[in-house]
């Protein structure tokens, strides 16, 4: 039995047209041309790619912040077009995202508790007693404890703030999170602590994620299904195992290629092809 | 002899909350033609001690050592005068953001002519020449109308590429690289790598990677160590620190790897290593210490 399909994405187009000014006349960046995906509940797609490939404009457009040119994005099975009608809070809170810079994106001002209430403030007519009290549940979901609600941003490390920042981001119980580089920021050690954070999340409420990154050794860990992008199109896109295992497209071999391996046997054939040289 | 020598080098930091050591005892040796790498998270120390070998740390570290010579030379004593002359020549250095570390106001061009203008003592037509001959050999396409451009004009690999280009412009010894890949794509970062590789194994330099990347490691390094909070925790050619690690910390570090994954959860640091020492050695760090330390 399959699962539901939260998220659904038909030939989705994105153009920037950028005006003239003096010097320039006006052009269009085609940065995103044509795609297709879906991500049943509780699986996770990554996209793959380098800078300026399109991956974070696609993210805007998931995400609702932006919307695409031409294309239908369904999600839960709803067209959704958001700039017919304009966006509900039911749609804003199916879909949540968590920024790469946990340093940037909490406001520096801001206590935890706030941050995390707030969601539910400008989303919700809950009362404050009750908003508090699902943001301090939250806050130990996620590995945090009850003394840092008082807390401001800067109190806290790099990882921790990324964990503020997820919880964020679940405080209106989405069905969907974009994750856009989330650990990409952070050390080894952190990097592993957020990622098993991010599985547990996934089983207890059937999450589905779209998980951005660039790190094929973290998409081959956490991914489903994984789309690679190349200069605004998805040269690649199936279950993991058949990327990995089969890349097709030349762009997925040299990615694959240029990822450094840390295995005994890659710096055996390395050491080796140095003593050739020498 | 080793290139660069360092024995229990220590670098203390003066914070309002009393002294705080970011390398605590660290000792190393450097050859020539030989890559070591620094390994380490954040805060152990890896760069911070390296910029004690450049003499960049700002006025309130205070750097002791047992022993830091460069070529016999010692560091210690040095007058800031001849650390000049050293730094940029014989000892040079890349840095992680390369687009940070150029200087937006000046056209490259002028920025890697500057070097050879101090160190090399060269005209301006031989400046030039050297600095196109330096742009091709990093592999810059249309070099001498790229010497006209601006930092904000180039991307980050290129502007990496150029940062490289500096700091071997006067053929140094010894090239430290402090995360030279990091804010780079996988494709470009791998560009780079090969690039520093080439000119490495071509000069004959002495190479030190700083880096928190298994990967990386483990493409480029004869030799590794492994830092945490300031202190060495183990030293060893590349292929035995990833075939039999002996410390516990880096035994957890290559555990942590997702490559390494082995069931569907990661096994985190803290699970697999306890620091077992004394707290007040160098956690008093700038900010208050969490009840729940990640």
């Amino acid at each position: 039995m399959s699962e539901p399909i939260v998220l659904e994405g038909r030939n989705i187009v994105r153009d920037y047209h950028i005006p003239g000014g003096m010097f320039s006349s006006a052009r269009t960046v085609h940065a995103v041309k044509g795609v297709n995906f879906s991500v049943e509940k509780g699986k996770t797609l990554a996209i793959v790619g380098e800078s300026g490939c399109g991956k974070s404009t696609l993210a805007r457009i998931i995400t609702l912040i932006d919307p695409a040119t031409s294309g239908d994005l369904l999600i839960d099975g709803h067209k959704i077009d958001i700039t017919k009608g304009g966006l509900t809070t039911e749609m804003r809170r199916k879909v949540q995202i968590v920024f790469q810079n946990p340093y940037g994106s909490l406001n520096p001002r801001q206590k935890i508790g706030d941050v995390l209430a707030e969601p539910l403030l400008i989303n919700t007519n809950m009362p404050a007693s009750e908003r508090n009290e699902r943001a301090m549940a939250m806050l130990k979901k996620v590995g945090l404890q009850e003394i840092h609600f008082n807390r401001y941003p800067h109190m806290f490390s790099g990882g921790q703030r990324q964990r503020i920042a997820i919880a964020r981001a679940l405080m209106l119980n989405p069905s969907l999170l974009v994750l856009d580089e989330p650990v990409s920021a952070l050390d080894l050690s952190v990097q592993a602590q957020v990622l098993n954070l991010l599985a547990d999340l996934q089983d207890e409420f059937q999450l589905t994620y779209v998980f951005i990154s660039h790190d094929l050794s973290v998409v081959r860990y956490i991914a489903d299904d994984v789309m690679v992008m190349y200069f605004g199109e998805a040269v690649e896109y199936g279950p993991r195992d058949e990327v990995f295992a089969n890349p097709q497209h030349a762009y997925t071999k040299s990615l694959f290629a240029a990822t450094p391996r840390a295995t005994v046997d890659s710096i055996k054939a390395r050491l080796a092809r140095k003593k050739v040289a020498a | 002899m080793a290139l660069l020598e360092i024995e229990n080098l220590v670098v203390e930091f003066q914070t309002a909350s009393g002294m705080f050591r970011a390398v605590d005892g660290v000792s190393l040796k450097v050859h020539e033609r030989e890559v070591l790498a620094i390994v380490g998270e954040s805060g152990s120390g890896k760069s911070v001690s390296m910029l004690a070998v450049m003499g960049l740390l700002p006025w309130t570290a205070k750097v002791t050592a047992d022993k830091m010579t460069f070529n016999g030379r010692d560091l210690l004593d040095i007058s800031d005068a001849d650390r000049r002359k050293l730094i940029g020549k014989d000892i040079a250095m890349i840095f992680q953001e390369p687009v940070a570390s150029l200087n937006p106001c000046f056209t490259v061009g002028f920025q890697i002519e500057e070097v050879l203008r101090v160190h090399m003592k060269l005209d301006k037509a031989a400046r030039r020449a050297r600095a196109i001959e330096l742009f091709k050999a990093v592999g810059i396409p249309d070099p001498a109308e790229r010497l006209g451009h601006y930092p904000h004009q180039m991307s980050g690999g290129q502007c990496q590429r150029v940062m490289i280009a500096i700091a071997i412009a006067c053929n140094p010894k010894l090239l430290i690289a402090d995360e030279p890949t990091t804010a780079l794509d996988v494709t470009i970062q791998k560009q780079i790598l090969d690039l520093l590789m080439g000119l490495q194994a071509e000069h004959g330099m002495g190479l030190i990677m700083i880096t928190h990347n298994m990967g990386v490691v483990a493409e480029t390094a004869d030799r590794v160590v492994v830092q945490y909070k300031g202190r060495k925790m183990e030293e060893a050619d590349v292929l035995s620190l990833f075939e039999s690690p002996k410390s516990n910390y880096t035994k957890a570090l290559l555990a942590a790897l997702p490559d390494n994954a082995t069931g569907d959860r990661l096994p985190t640091i803290t699970e697999l290593f306890v620091d077992e020492r004394p707290a007040e050695a160098s956690t008093a760090v700038k900010t208050p210490p969490l009840e729940a330390p990640l």
